[in-house]
């Protein structure tokens, strides 16, 4: 194993990779193979990417080199090398979702949010590991083994997509997209010192995603700093038709937004993040990015919000309720794995779904048919839909006193690889910051905030209300300012 | 509501997920099971009564105009053609699976 050091290393910015394309002293083409070189050099010691879509990418940073070559204006993301979470669909390109149910299977189709980055230019270099069905807060789930944190690579990079801000971290793509259902961009976005970002409920269309809980799921960029990520986001955003819930609303110049500043802010500190559980050095940093924010012309107001303990049980009952009706279309009919031992269709449903999935996966789906099942649905399904209800409620109250939230992203930096296996419920509970966000639809980014003393890094979660996305960029960016 | 699974439960809800759990899988995920459920029954503290669920945060008044779903309408979908070259075994028209009646 190399030392640690060796795989961090900070991909170059959006703004340097753009004027040394159209001046013609970088060829998208070249840039490319770097990070295929790059690729190569580091994957088999951090097994971020699955698969490689190199003569898409390579076919694509032509385009871009002929446009700059012929002096044509440039898309936002000309050249961009970005990497993709593999439950999101290129068409042609294997899809496994981590999982070995869906093994071999090439989408016919692509991804909203991956044909719109492609369109403003960017190269996609291929498909990067995730927790089985994005189920997971450490990537331990893959059916093709743990992502490593390129800051350590004896640690988590944090999951569900942990290989998505692993690849940034390790400079193996300048941007990638992940999905978060539960805190799964935010969470590992903290544990390897980069941007991540959980934009509003129905702002990223989902189509081409293979769904996990589906009121709950949605695709953001990751970036190695926040005007990028802003950028990234401006681009995937914005009603699609083949998204009936994706929203109508207009999409502002999220990197515009970004500049504006912080002076007069009013930025919500809320008790319950501080309480029991948080590891010191990540509560020390966190305090240390509120004092930038008020260096920066903020107003620091202590708020409240009591229902935040009940948000890690209402998420597992309603996540796992729509895992279980998503998760019924993998049986072996009419795409991915088909059991070759069973004689009747009954019989070939379940031996599929048993050598498909793996263990995590299987135990939420027995939860969630478990809370939907008669007699237990008004004890479990509904509650969470009440209390549900009460948490989204609780936010949109503060948000009327508030600009923004900001809490500490995890309450722990990146953990040990297999320090959690063993034990679900302790596994659940590395999302307790980011999960009431998931619930109540909220838009948030998690934006490095130093680092402890043995160097993990630490994450300051930015939250703002529903569309004002522009809002947590500003505040995430005041605190990148911040250098800490 | 907090309810003690058995290992019984466990094959029952495993029949309704068309999962079939391997014997040695069962104890662990009876285990596990009553873990999650012991803690989501925290919940109970909570008076939801005249609580109306929420399933979709479209649903919530003041999330910023988030809503209006467009109309639902017939559409041109994937090629047939398309969709078939990833089946697991089919005759270019059909999906093809086991039999269907058991005796």
């Amino acid at each position: 194993m190399k030392t640690a050091e060796t795989f961090v290393e900070k991909p170059k910015t959006l703004a340097e990779l753009r004027a040394g394309i159209e001046s013609g002293a970088t060829k998208a083409a070249d840039m490319a193979a770097t990070y295929y070189d790059r690729i190569a050099a580091v994957n088999p010691q951090l097994n971020v990417y699955l698969s490689l879509s190199k003569e898409r990418a390579m076919e694509q940073a032509a385009r871009v080199d002929a446009m700059a070559a012929k002096g044509d204006p440039l898309p936002a993301l000309a050249g961009v090398p970005v990497g993709i979470k593999d439950v999101l669909t290129m068409r042609g390109v294997p899809a496994t979702a981590g999982s070995k149910i869906l093994e071999g299977y090439e989408p016919p189709y692509d991804c909203t949010a991956v044909a719109r980055l492609e369109q403003a230019g960017a190269v996609l270099l291929g498909k990067i590991n995730c927790d089985e069905f994005a189920m997971g807060s450490s990537n331990e789930n893959s059916a093709y083994g743990p992502v490593r944190n390129p800051v350590d690579p004896e640690r988590v990079p944090g999951g569900s997509s942990g290989g998505s801000a692993a690849a940034v971290a390790a400079n193996m793509a300048v941007a990638t997209l992940g999905t978060d259902t539960g805190g799964s961009i935010r969470q590992p976005a903290s544990f390897c010192g980069v941007v991540g970002v959980l934009p509003t409920w129905g702002r990223v269309s989902r189509y081409g995603l293979i769904a996990f809980a589906s009121s709950l799921d949605r695709i953001g960029p990751f970036a190695g700093n926040v005007r990028d990520a802003a950028t990234l986001l401006g681009v995937i955003a914005g009603q699609d038709e083949m998204d009936a819930t994706s929203s109508p609303q207009p999409v502002p110049d999220y990197a515009a937004e970004s500049d504006k500043g912080t002076e007069g802010l009013r930025i919500g500190v809320p008790a319950e993040y501080f309480a029991e559980g948080l590891d010191p050095e990540v509560r020390a940093q966190i305090e240390k990015g509120i004092d930038a924010l008020r260096a920066a012309g903020c107003t620091i107001k202590p708020i409240s919000l009591p229902h935040t303990k009940y948000a890690i049980p209402t998420y597992y009952l309603v996540a796992t309720a729509e895992a279980s009706a998503n998760l019924a279309r993998f049986d072996g009919v009419r795409y991915g794995h088909r059991s070759k031992t069973a004689e009747t269709l009954s019989a070939m449903y379940r031996s599929s779904r048993d050598e498909g999935f793996g263990a995590e996966v299987k135990r939420r789906i027995l939860l969630g048919t478990y809370a939907l099942s008669a007699g237990y649905y008004d004890a479990y399904y509904g509650k969470a839909q009440q209390v549900r209800r009460l948490l989204a409620e609780e936010f949109l109250r503060a948000f009327a006193e508030v600009d923004a939230i900001v809490t500490p992203t995890s309450p722990m930096p990146a953990f040990k690889l297999g320090e959690k296996t063993g034990d679900p419920l302790s596994m659940y509970l590395a999302d307790i910051y980011t999960v009431t966000a998931s619930l109540a639809g909220i838009c948030g980014v998690s934006v490095p905030c130093g680092a402890t003393a043995a160097g993990l890094p630490v994450g300051m979660q930015v939250l703002s209300s529903h569309l004002q996305e522009g809002m947590a960029f500003r505040v995430a960016r005041a605190v990148e300012a911040a250098g800490l | 509501m907090s309810a003690r699974v058995t290992v019984e439960e466990v094959e029952r809800v495993a029949e309704l997920a068309h999962l079939e759990l391997a014997a040695e899988e069962k104890p662990g995920m009876v285990r596990d099971l009553n873990a999650i459920l012991d803690y989501v029954a925290e919940l109970n503290e909570l008076d939801t009564a005249g609580v109306v669920p929420l399933a979709q945060v479209t649903e919530l008044e003041g999330a910023g105009g988030l809503g209006a779903l467009r109309t639902d309408e017939l559409r041109p979908s994937l090629d047939r053609s398309e969709v078939m070259k990833q089946a697991p075994e089919t005759d270019g028209a059909f999906f093809k699976v086991p039999k269907v009646i058991e005796r």
